[in-house]
């Protein structure tokens, strides 16, 4: 029996709020194989950062247990590198300062300054930003500063990417491009990928499996879809292609039909 | 057309040698000074009009305060030299200042130090900061010179005296502001600092520090301010060389035309300490503190 990558068993997730308990997620189960793009999608307030923090290692969870490459995630650590919704790269660093600070820390013992210096470069090349490597955060567009908070995830080398809606602060332009950069790198890397979003298009464009949650409180994975789309995949080609359009239907028909939102309802 | 005069103009400054250049550059260097005295034009109407008030004010025969003009004539000989020194208290103006100053930088350092220390404290640990908030929150309403009869008694000499009242009137900023410093760092950056396992020292340098910087600033700026409030009145009750028993001083001999020009003094040098607090921070920072 071979072990998953990356499974989730049993995670569950309680907040105490005064006296009483409350689930937010429960009995989540999931495994991932290396070099999978998953996607969570879910409405808000479903627990899919809940989830996301809970790999990270940046929450606990209250229940069941997160095992990646045979080891128990419960702390977080770089091999677990996390690109953040709103980039949180630091202001007072250039694009260059802010990958280097994780390089320097990932990689201080095992590489030299000038192999460090190197594969700062190489990873803001690989997000296309090697041409504003001393500018600060507030020089950047949104969409560069969400580059530069990929290629600090990237550059630590990790295990696992999560990616907590990284478009969802951009415009739809924008954010096309960069979907666009980040399959080309997945597909270069062959990356193990966690994404949240609530984008369907995105979802689908992107992922290997949907994961669809269901709404809280105990909340959980509802369905999962695979997408058996050929790569790479070009959004020009797939927008009348009778499969990415029945993808497409389905998650919809989950998250509209039956798992719409009580209150939009 | 414009290629011509273009031209025209090289060839002019190559052919007619350094002086043209030279006219070039006394030019710009006088639209500058011109555009430089514009700038200031709103301050020196505001001056002319205020003294030119209060020499009509004072004027009288009558009048208990001299007008500007008299403190000009009475005070001359200590504004054209700063540096004499008969001994004792008997210094120049800038001897006193010098003294003062120095028991600010000494005050104010220790403060800064201790501030910052005690700020990151109570900012980083909410048990710290239960326990010695509501402490600092009634001490720092306490008179700086309600601190003197205290520190004198504590440490029976005027100068270590002058500067714990320094330092005790301007660590509350310091503290406070650093403690909001602290804890406004977004949780987003305490997340970067977890999923690359900095260690509690590398996250003070690399993300705590530059963080709150900002906050820090406006604390020390106000820091240094009331030190230097705190440091005329203190000295005004120990005595020595200083500026604060230079006008205690001058008013024991009625000198008022003296107190007005130290007055002066003390203002302009207390801008400029806030102004150098404010250089250093956005140094610093690398971007504007404020």
């Amino acid at each position: 029996m071979t072990h998953p990558y990356l499974s989730l068993e049993n995670v569950g997730m309680d907040f105490r709020v005064g006296g009483r308990v409350f689930h937010a997620v429960t009995d989540v189960n999931l495994s991932i194989d290396r070099g999978q793009f998953v996607s969570i999608i879910g409405h808000s307030g479903c627990g899919k950062s809940t989830l996301l923090n809970i790999v990270a290692g940046l929450t606990r969870c209250t229940a069941g247990g997160v095992i990646l490459d045979g080891q128990e995630v419960n702390s977080p650590g770089p091999d677990r590198a996390v690109v953040f919704q709103n980039h949180s790269l630091l202001p007072w660093l250039t694009a260059y300062q802010n990958v280097r600070l994780a390089v320097d820390k990932v990689f201080g013992s095992s590489k030299s300054a000038a192999e460090r210096h190197d594969w700062t470069l190489h990873n803001l090349r690989l997000v296309h930003m090697d041409h504003a490597v001393d500018k600060r955060p507030d020089e950047l567009s949104g969409g560069m500063k969400q580059r530069v908070g990929i290629a600090r995830a990237l550059a630590m080398e990790p295990k696992v990417l999560l990616m907590d809606e990284p478009f969802g602060a951009l415009d739809a332009l924008t954010r096309a491009h960069l979907q666009d950069t980040v399959m080309e790198i997945q597909t270069r890397l062959n990356s193990t990928v966690i994404m949240i979003t609530h984008d369907v298009d995105e979802a689908v464009l992107l992922s290997d499996r949907i994961v669809m949650m269901t709404n809280g409180p105990s909340a959980t994975i509802g369905e999962v879809l695979t997408v058996d789309l050929p790569r790479p995949r070009r959004r020009l080609d797939l927008s009348d292609d009778a499969r990415y359009i029945g993808y497409r239907a389905s998650v919809l028909r989950f998250l509209y039909e039956r798992h719409a939102k009580p209150e939009a309802a | 057309m414009s290629t011509i005069s273009e031209n025209s103009v090289v060839a002019r400054v190559q052919g007619g040698g350094g002086l043209s250049a030279l006219a070039a550059t006394l030019q710009s260097a006088l639209l500058q000074a011109r555009a430089k005295l514009f700038d200031l034009l709103p301050l020196i109407v505001a001056l002319v009009t205020l003294l030119g008030i209060w020499e009509l004010a004072c004027r009288g025969a009558g009048s208990s305060l001299p007008p500007p003009s008299r403190v000009v004539t009475d005070t001359w000989e200590l504004i054209i030299d700063p540096f004499f020194d008969n001994g004792g208290v008997d210094k120049g103006l800038f001897w006193h200042l010098a003294a003062s100053l120095k028991r600010v930088a000494v005050g104010f350092t220790l403060s800064a130090i201790t501030g910052i220390a005690l700020g990151v404290l109570i900012g980083q640990s909410s048990l710290a900061f239960r326990g010695l908030d509501p402490i600092f929150q009634v001490l720092r309403t306490v008179p700086p010179l309600a601190w003197l009869p205290i520190s004198l008694a504590a440490f029976r000499q005027a100068d270590p005296s002058a500067i714990f009242v320094i330092f005790i009137t301007s660590i509350w900023p310091i503290i406070l502001n650093t403690a909001v410093g602290v804890r406004q760092i977004p949780q987003d950056y305490r997340n970067v600092a977890r999923v690359l396992r900095l260690s509690p020292l590398e996250f003070f340098f690399r993300i705590m520090l530059p963080s709150s910087v900002p906050f820090i600033f406006t604390g020390l700026k106000i820091g240094i301010g009331l030190s230097w409030l705190a440091i005329v009145a203190a000295e005004m009750l120990i005595g020595g060389v200083g500026i604060g028993f230079f006008i205690w001083d001058a008013w024991n001999s009625s000198l008022m035309s003296e107190i007005i020009l130290a007055l002066v003094y003390v203002g302009l040098v207390g801008f400029l300490l806030d102004r150098v607090i404010t250089l250093i921070g956005n140094r610093i920072a690398g971007r504007k503190v404020g």
